[in-house]
């Protein structure tokens, strides 16, 4: 939300001042816009990482992703060719209209703040009509439905599987409303039957409305564990320096990217391999009192790939929910996500909306302590999984 | 309206694909949990919107949804019947938000079209000018508050609901109704109250999910689906309870101390 300094205010001054700025500062750059509810600001990095031997690019690192950040991010960095912007969601159609990019980067759309979000078909729907408008090559994730009929209205596609771990906002097709059907059914309510084991697949995910025949596009690209496939059927491993299935998607994606860009396909991967934390995410706290790990989880999705990359069990993990104006006013997700995955480890409940959460631990049957401060964790190795402003909060605490 | 020979406690989650936005799940797993504390079997049935609903459960829960959805939703329960038998059939209806709209005569619909909705509660909505987005708390209407109360341990008593509510419906409530509450605090039906019932249905516009703030309403449901009442329970919930109402009405901040985890036995 804010930038490293004041760069962002400087940048809110100046769309002020010249509303036409962004697209001044885009003309003749070759534009990259990235937009996701999960995994934006990675894969931004990622691209942006790749870029480092062309010279860079000037690109919005620390998540500042609507205009005035992006307005910041090119300011900063005013000769570089290339710029990687990452974009909010809602503001998708204006980037685009204002950056005019070569390459949209559309990842996956799925629950966040309900309480001050549009609708998400809605949303995609604004997506859709802004790709159809701009002439924008997308570089577009073909298992999620919702991103499919919106990046489908652009004028040339690369369509890409790179995977979908949250479902339950596309069972409804997007395009007329009609069920959609997946090759393996997932269980809707947790501890009542067994979750169905392996619902994820990279590849051969596909999904089709019954009713209008809206179906997943055929891939050009593939994730295929830690390989990406390219079209040409080469076969890239990801050896990353970021952990969890999340970021392979994301890594995936990028790479893809890059193929757009001409760009060597190795040494994008070196660069790749070097990213270890992301703007704080992922990063390991140590200091002689602390050996936490910090994950940064705003929405059910993200729980999801959270819990994927835990240390195994009995690692100690914390969850820590805020509920201020970044986090959204509203727990209610907190019961969308299955906390199952915790039971057998010490879990530590904490943040403003503790109750929230041992109420939620509690009906998943795992055990918890409710604790007030950051300081009342066990120091030694704990991975800490918190939402956007408890997550500052904790990276205040431990330096 | 009790169980079949099985004495099993059916729940059915009426169509989490359309209508589970607002962490709707946690009002099923809340009641299937309350009930299994007091010894009573449960099993849960989610019903997806291209499957028939089963005329045989005990509470049918209806979560909240985006417009489209509800619309869908109200198309393919009308279409279906299901839902319909198993209320004539005495069966206990649960309606949240989008949910509870449905349950009603007709609703506003994705472009503002008036849509029928199932016709169990005498209420029709239709679309505000602005949309309540917030923590909102209730005071349950003496009657449900009487019923509550009466089984309520003295400590676990409570007149009040909190809950988060997030809608742009006004809703009108007809003679064959009564409001569930007066908001404290929030827009609920738009009236100074909030949610309806008649008989064994009961809708409210407050999620949270509401359930898991609330349990004696949790327990209200279980206690009308089983015909008796239940021994209370001790749970966190009773605490968020608390603690919310504290947070929304201003009272000074619940003290939060440091606590052992609860011994808890994990669920199935």
């Amino acid at each position: 939300m804010a930038g490293r300094d004041g760069s962002v205010i400087g940048g809110r001054v100046a769309l002020a001042l010249a509303p036409g700025l962004l697209t001044e500062l885009t003309a003749g750059r070759r534009v990259v816009v990235v937009s996701a509810t999960n995994g934006k600001t990675t894969t931004t990095r990622l691209i942006s990482a790749a870029l480092r031997d062309q010279g860079g690019a000037a690109t919005n690192a620390y998540g500042a992703n609507m205009p005035a950040g992006h307005a910041a991010a090119l300011v900063d960095d005013i000769r570089a060719e290339y710029a990687v912007l990452e974009c909010d969601e809602k503001y998708l159609p204006a980037t685009l209209e204002q950056t005019r990019p070569g390459v949209a980067v559309l990842m996956n759309l799925s629950r966040d703040q309900m309480d001050r979000a549009a609708e998400l078909r809605l949303l995609a729907g604004r997506w859709r009509e802004a790709l159809a408008r701009s002439g924008v090559h997308a570089v577009a994730n073909c298992d999620d439905p919702l991103v499919v009929w919106a990046a489908s209205s652009a004028a040339s596609v690369t369509w890409i599987a790179c995977g979908q771990y949250w479902r339950e906002d596309s069972w409804s097709c997007p395009r007329c409303g009609g069920p959609v059907d997946r090759p393996v059914r997932d269980e809707h309510v947790e501890g009542v039957r067994e979750p169905s084991p392996g619902t994820w697949s990279p590849d051969g995910a596909g999904w089709a409305c019954r009713e209008c025949g809206f179906a997943r596009p055929e891939p050009q690209w593939r994730l295929d564990g830690d390989r990406v496939i390219a079209p040409d059927g080469g076969s890239h491993e990801l050896s990353l320096g970021l952990p969890g299935r999340a970021n392979r998607s994301n890594a995936a994606i990028a790479l893809a990217v890059c193929a757009r860009l001409g760009l060597a396909l190795e040494p994008a991967l070196a660069r790749f391999a070097e990213i270890t934390s992301v703007a704080g995410r992922y990063l390991t706290v140590e200091d002689g009192r602390w050996s936490m790990r910090l994950l940064l989880a705003k929405n059910p999705a993200g729980w999801l790939e959270a819990f994927d990359v835990l240390r195994p069990a009995p690692s100690p993990v914390a969850l820590s929910i805020n509920a201020r104006g970044p986090d959204g006013a509203d727990t209610s997700w907190l019961w969308d996500v299955d906390y199952r995955a915790l039971r057998g480890r010490p879990v530590y409940a904490l943040g403003e909306r503790r109750l929230d959460l041992a109420v939620r631990l509690e009906a998943a049957g795992v055990d918890f302590e409710v604790v007030e401060n950051t300081g009342d964790l066990p120091s030694d190795r704990i991975d800490v999984i918190a939402n956007y402003t408890a997550f500052q909060e904790i990276r205040r605490y431990v330096g | 309206m009790s169980a079949d020979a099985s004495n099993e406690l059916r729940l059915v989650w009426v169509y989490p694909d359309l209508l589970s936005t607002y962490g709707d799940q946690g009002n099923v797993i809340m009641l299937a949990r309350r009930a299994e504390l007091r010894g009573i079997a449960t099993t849960v049935v989610s019903v997806r919107s291209d499957q028939p609903v089963p005329t045989g459960g005990d509470v049918y829960l209806l979560g909240g949804g985006e417009d489209r959805p509800q619309v869908l939703a109200a198309r393919r329960l009308r279409a279906d019947g299901g839902l319909s038998r198993a209320a004539e059939a005495g069966a206990v209806l649960f309606g949240v938000c989008a949910g509870y709209q449905l349950m009603g005569e007709e609703f506003a619909g994705d472009e503002g079209q008036r849509v029928a909705g199932l016709g169990l509660l005498d209420v029709r909505s239709e679309r505000g000018e602005r949309r309540a987005v917030g923590e909102i708390a209730t005071r349950l209407v003496p009657d449900i508050a009487g019923e509550i109360v009466e089984y309520q341990a003295p400590a676990a008593a409570t007149r009040s609901l909190t809950g988060f509510e997030n809608h742009q419906g006004l809703t009108h409530r007809g003679p064959g109704v009564r409001p569930l509450a007066h908001t404290l605090t929030g827009i609920g039906n738009g009236d100074g109250t909030d949610g309806a019932y008649h008989d064994h249905f009961i809708g409210t516009y407050l999620h949270g999910p509401v359930l898991a703030r609330n349990p004696a309403l949790a327990d209200h449901l279980l206690t009308l689906a089983v015909g008796h009442s239940l021994p209370p329970v001790a749970s966190w919930a009773d605490r968020l309870h608390q603690e919310r109402l504290n947070a929304v009405l201003g009272r000074a901040d619940h003290h939060l101390a440091r606590h052992k985890p609860s011994v808890m036995s994990p669920q199935r």
